[in-house]
């Protein structure tokens, strides 16, 4: 008898997505019934040229604007129905982002950063640092927690914004370029990590330039003025034993 | 570089006889790979023979005959099936990647824009399979490491240069778009001066050969 292994679960959901800007003659359709859904271990990078919606379709993920029309849903829940207020507890609690210049506190230790939306949060202290340790070892930066961002080099301080992305309950990452400063082989460090962070059950969705970071993700999605064309991920093995066959 | 189906792509464009054909192919692909005219010869009797052209007039064996080549049905299905089919990385002989483009921008009614996607996505497929294949490959092993960055970095450059055309198709599209704008306000108004979405990659215009 076949074991029943039921798909994990879904942490975003986008269904027909549009994000229209301005009005008249200055209309600009900037995402157009985009449809997309992330689940939990699963790793999703978004390409496209500047323009294309990327960005838009990674703001909406994220709650920080929301679709003209169409819905996105985060663990289940309809961005649309919460007030503003009920968004920023849904956005602090749930999803992590990672920006291409770090955006780490730069007053702060690696652990008073990753610490921190824990304590906006109400968590204790003591309580927020435990958790705060735990996220940076498991970026690999265990070592750095008392060290200021001025005294980090751009890998050690991705995986630091890395670890805050994921600190605690969050289980959903939106990383914009997040290799954008770094040179080639740390940006592979930080796929590593972001790869690693996936299979161990985060949600991960990327937006990047770079189609060889792009395939560590499990798909590549194409946006191209504003609608999803195309996506692709890694060769199907039954496909590949077809082929072989014929 | 399948010169079978580049002779059937440019035949799809317009019937020919067998020199003009060769000339078509060298103008529309910058000589980059010139035919002689024995290659086109064999090559179109070989089509012939597997009935994807005929000839009107002339004798097939003889390139100075004067009657003209044409498609025929299954010519036509066969050339609409390699405009749609991504060229492998690993069949990339005669590079038929950057013959299938440069004929794409001159052979009128190819989606030029769906074209370079079905491309993108079958390079950017095989660049998951060689990251994964790295990813699980022992660090120790340095050759077969190697190798397989040799592989991604060669997929990457094609996908550079995928946007690269893209983007030179396009700037093409605006530079004939704005000609045409200008004769047709001369003219007056017509269906061809409709306006299209900024960035939009589709209705990209074929070129006459050079």
């Amino acid at each position: 008898m076949t074991a029943y292994h039921p798909a994990p679960a879904a942490v975003l959901q986008i269904h027909r997505a549009s994000r229209v800007h301005g009005g008249g003659a200055r209309t600009v359709r900037a995402l157009i019934d985009a449809d997309l859904v992330l689940r939990s271990g699963e790793f999703v990078a978004i390409m496209g040229p500047s323009g294309s919606g990327k960005s838009t379709l990674l703001h909406l993920a994220g709650g920080l604007d929301t679709p003209t029309s169409g819905q996105v849903l985060v663990e289940g829940t309809d961005l649309a129905r919460l007030t503003v207020t009920q968004r920023a507890i849904l956005r602090r609690r749930t999803i992590g982002y990672v920006f291409q210049d770090f955006n780490l506190l730069p007053a702060l230790t690696a652990a008073e950063n990753v610490a921190f939306p824990l304590e906006l949060d109400g968590w204790s202290v003591r309580q927020a640092r435990k958790a705060a340790l735990a996220a940076l070892a498991e970026t690999g930066v265990a070592d750095l927690a008392d060290r200021r961002p001025e005294d980090m080099s751009g890998g050690q301080a991705q995986r630091v914004a890395i670890a805050r992305a994921l600190v605690g309950p969050r289980r959903l990452l939106l990383a914009d370029e997040p290799t954008g400063a770094l040179d080639s082989s740390t940006g592979t460090e930080i796929l590593q990590v972001l790869r690693d962070r996936a299979d161990r059950g985060a949600a991960v969705l990327m937006v990047t330039h770079e189609a060889r970071f792009a395939a560590w993700a499990d798909r590549t999605v194409f946006l191209r003025d504003g609608r999803i064309v195309d996506e692709t991920g890694p060769s199907d093995p039954a496909e590949l034993l077809a082929e072989d066959a014929r | 570089m399948s010169v079978k189906h580049a002779l059937l792509a440019l035949l799809s464009w317009r019937p020919s006889t067998t020199y003009q054909l060769r000339k078509d192919f060298d103008t529309s692909t910058g000589q980059a790979w010139p035919l002689n005219i024995g290659q086109v010869s064999t090559t179109l009797q070989r089509l012939e023979r597997d009935g994807l052209v005929v000839r009107d007039g002339g004798a097939s064996d003889d390139p100075s005959a004067p009657g003209q080549w044409r498609l025929t049905d299954a010519g036509r299905a066969e050339v609409a099936a390699w405009w749609r089919r991504p060229v492998p990385r690993a069949d990339r002989g005669r590079d038929e990647l950057v013959i299938k483009l440069a004929l794409a921008a001159v052979v009128p009614g190819v989606d030029v824009a769906d074209l370079v996607q079905r491309q993108r996505s079958a390079i950017q497929r095989t660049l998951h399979d060689l990251t994964r294949l790295r990813r699980d490959t022992d660090p120790d092993d340095l050759p077969t490491r190697l190798v397989l960055g040799n592989h991604i970095f060669a997929a990457e450059a094609d996908l550079r240069w995928l946007d690269e055309v893209e983007e030179t198709l396009i700037r093409a599209r605006r530079r004939s778009g704005g000609t045409r704008r200008r004769r047709d306000a001369q003219a007056g108004p017509t269906e061809s001066t409709k306006a299209v979405p900024a960035g939009s990659t589709e209705d990209i215009p074929a070129r006459s050969p050079r």
